[in-house]
């Protein structure tokens, strides 16, 4: 973190402009759009927009928060990030160095500096294999260790995260979800990498289990000063385990923040909406509070809405969000670490439930399908028809 | 029913609550591959069919003792002893087990050494198509795009075209051989074993440990033959079981036509097509009992299949034998 350390680690940066060095991870305007296949014989060119136009810098030694909805990009953007796809267009620069266009094969000697843990504890695992081999895998693929020493490292990771050591001859099934997740562990620290993206680590698992899970990233992190980039859509989570969050909608980033501020001020209007679906653990606090229930459904990424793609359901939404696509910058006076992508962000302590769009329900559903709302009614009607929607609200 | 056996296998001691480290000291962990062969084990019909398929080996291996104990050559002719005074073939006997052909040679000691070239060309023939199937239906499923392509093409010409028609024109070109034999019934029987890989693959090759293992930045080999082969083993092992007994009847097939195994060869389907035109005339031996060889042969490995791909099947019952 010092000049002293960034002489020693990296003297000489490639990458077109040299990143501080408390910067691990810089994403400039990624793009990716995966082609879907259309019928008929005159096919017409359709894309997924899953990622698009995303920029991100993550500090070294934190961990980073990416929430939103399924769908919304955070795996796909975790994947282009680990290059496990190829991006369509922008950058990213890890630790200094332009890993956008690099080939699979040069790729290898840098997936040990970046590694994955993934949602599905069951499925992250081969089934067909046992788990001495599947955690010894990192050593085997890159000729690290062989034999009695692979085996010995391979229980010291084991015991590392909280594993008998003596299970090394068990299948995967064999294990409970947790234990299968901490395997998952295993397996990405075998390198001891700069970069763990973390891709819904615990969303898969009960929450007491959660939390065991949780705590041992944090106690790596720790101990071996590890960078994560944590992809959820549990916001009580992520705000338990980030340092700073971003927020995504259909394939953008709308809003980053410091952990607290996001909690506290959030400034995009899809974040405080997102807030208000957090359930709290207090019914009388529960009652009171009024949650915001956005009406219609996320559009479809194939074509996403013109302008602010929050538009079609946003409670605030003026003409202006129809036309212009806000850029993703500080608003009312925030600092740079909190930039939002809104042309009305909400001010401390607003309501939302308190606003009507300023557009027809016509520039609403500009490019949505499925059925929306009458035109008189209002995201507060809403909240009061559907009680069963409240979570932790009146019975 | 399986949790006090389970129980009283080990020790006979109640398993209580909170004995749990004791508990999964005992339940002992059962890897895929034990519960098959546990659910085998207790198969009937699995135990005879395998036990008829290790007799038929045995006696084909010891086919030149059955030929020593009798003094009879598989290929020796006997025109005084074997054949009756109109020329043809004689009864079983205490000097012919099951009689003799209409070329007075033992039809007992030609049937053990025709039990070398069925179980020969069943075996390696499955083989060549099983290694072609899997590399096929691997590189298929996992590379995609134009390889597959070429390959689902390729596999769809096979099956289009009768298997028999192309065996006999191979063969009537390049003259009859065994090793001939087993190349083509090999090479043109891969094509559904390649299918059941490649569908098998595409299937698998979206779960999220393919994907850890590019992460870690595992080579397109090692994850076709390292991550994906495992998975796709057990319908290998089922299909190729089942593909042995197709073999030796593809080559009793081709042998009967008079393209396969050239003679005097001993061979099943060449003494069942010589046999066809006695048997109206009364020598029934001649042409029952190479029929019976081929027949059980065929039976004990299809049924032995059967009972393999119930033993493999997760969803098998009698998890808990």
């Amino acid at each position: 973190m010092t000049s002293a350390a960034k002489s020693d680690s990296n003297p000489v940066p490639t990458a077109a402009e040299a990143d501080g060095d408390d910067v691990l991870l810089r994403v400039e305007n990624l793009v990716k759009y995966f082609p879907i296949k259309g019928t008929g014989l005159f096919r017409e060119k359709e894309f997924v927009h899953a990622v698009d136009g995303v920029s991100l810098t993550i500090p070294r030694g934190q961990t980073f928060g990416i929430v939103g909805e399924t769908g919304c990009g955070k795996s796909t953007l975790a994947r282009c990030v680990a290059r496990l796809y190829d991006v369509t267009s922008g950058r990213i620069v890890f630790d200094g160095r332009d890993i956008t266009k690099v080939s699979q094969r040069s790729m290898r000697p840098l997936r040990r500096e970046i590694q994955m843990i993934f949602q599905d504890p069951i499925g992250s695992l081969n089934p067909r294999r046992r788990v001495g081999s599947i955690i010894g895998d990192p050593f085997a693929i890159h000729g690290l260790a062989s034999g009695a020493e692979r085996k010995r490292r391979v229980q010291e990771l084991m015991e590392r995260v909280g594993l008998n050591p003596e299970h090394y001859n068990r299948f995967p099934a064999e294990f409970s979800g947790g234990q299968r997740q901490r395997i998952g562990v295993a397996r990405a620290l075998a390198f001891q990498p700069k970069l763990i993206i973390c891709d819904e680590p615990v969303s898969a698992l009960d929450v007491s289990i959660q939390a065991q899970v949780i705590n041992l990233l944090a106690d790596l992190q720790a101990e071996f000063g590890l960078t994560y980039i944590f992809i959820a859509h549990d916001l009580s989570v992520v705000r338990h385990v980030s340092k700073s969050i971003a927020v995504m909608y259909l394939g953008k980033v709308t809003e980053i923040a410091p952990a607290e501020d996001l909690f506290t001020v959030p400034r995009h209007p899809y974040t405080g909406a997102l807030l208000s679906a957090v359930p709290v653990p207090n019914p009388d606090e529960s009652d009171q509070r009024k949650q915001i229930i956005l009406v219609g459904d996320v559009p479809s990424p194939i074509a996403p809405p013109s302008g602010c793609r929050f538009h079609p359901r946003c409670p605030k939404a003026a003409p202006v969000c129809v036309t212009d696509d806000p850029p993703l910058e500080p608003r009312l006076g925030d600092g740079p670490e909190h930039p939002a992508a809104c042309h009305l962000p909400m001010a401390a302590g607003e309501n939302l439930a308190d606003f009507h769009p300023e557009i027809s329900k016509e520039e609403r559903v500009v490019e949505v399908e499925g059925s929306l709302l009458p035109d008189d009614a209002q995201p507060a009607d809403i909240a009061d028809a559907l009680p069963v929607r409240q979570e932790g609200g009146k019975p | 029913m399986s949790m006090p056996e389970l129980a009283s296998a080990g020790e006979s001691e109640v398993l209580d609550e909170t004995g749990e480290a004791a508990a999964s000291r005992k339940i002992e962990g059962r890897s895929p591959w034990r519960l098959a062969y546990e659910r085998l084990r207790v198969d009937r019909a699995a135990k005879i069919a395998l036990g008829t398929i290790l007799v038929i080996v045995l006696l084909a291996i010891l086919a030149p003792v059955f030929a020593k104990i009798t003094g009879h050559g598989p290929n020796q002719q006997f025109i005084d002893t074997g054949s009756n005074a109109e020329g043809g073939p004689v009864p079983p006997s205490g000097t012919f087990w099951l009689g003799t052909d209409n070329n007075a040679r033992d039809l007992f000691i030609r049937i053990l050494y025709g039990a070398r070239v069925s179980l020969l060309v069943g075996v390696l023939a499955t083989l060549i198509s099983t290694a072609l199937g899997v590399v096929l239906g691997l590189a298929a499923g996992f590379i995609g795009g134009f390889v597959d392509t070429v390959i689902a093409r390729l596999i769809d010409v096979m099956l289009s075209i009768p298997f028999l028609i192309l065996a006999i024109s191979i063969a009537y070109v390049s003259g009859p051989s065994v090793w001939l034999v087993i190349v083509i019934v090999g090479v043109l029987s891969f094509t559904y074993l390649a299918r059941i890989v490649r569908g098998q693959v595409i299937s698998i090759k979206g779960r999220e440990f393919i994907e850890a293992a590019r992460a870690l930045g595992a080579g397109p080999w090692r994850i076709m033959f390292v991550d994906l082969l495992p998975n796709v083993l057990a319908q290998v092992i089922v299909y190729a079981t089942l593909l042995i007994p197709l073999a030796i009847v593809a080559e009793a097939t081709l042998s009967f036509l008079g393209v396969g195994v050239p003679p005097p060869t001993a061979d099943w389907g060449s003494m069942i097509s010589d046999a066809s035109g006695w048997f109206q005339y009364g020598y029934w031996w001649f042409l029952l009992f190479p029929s019976m060889a081929l027949l059980i042969t065929t039976l004990a490995f299809n049924i032995f299949g059967d009972s393999v791909r119930d033993a493999l099947d997760p969803r098998g019952a009698g998890i808990y034998v």
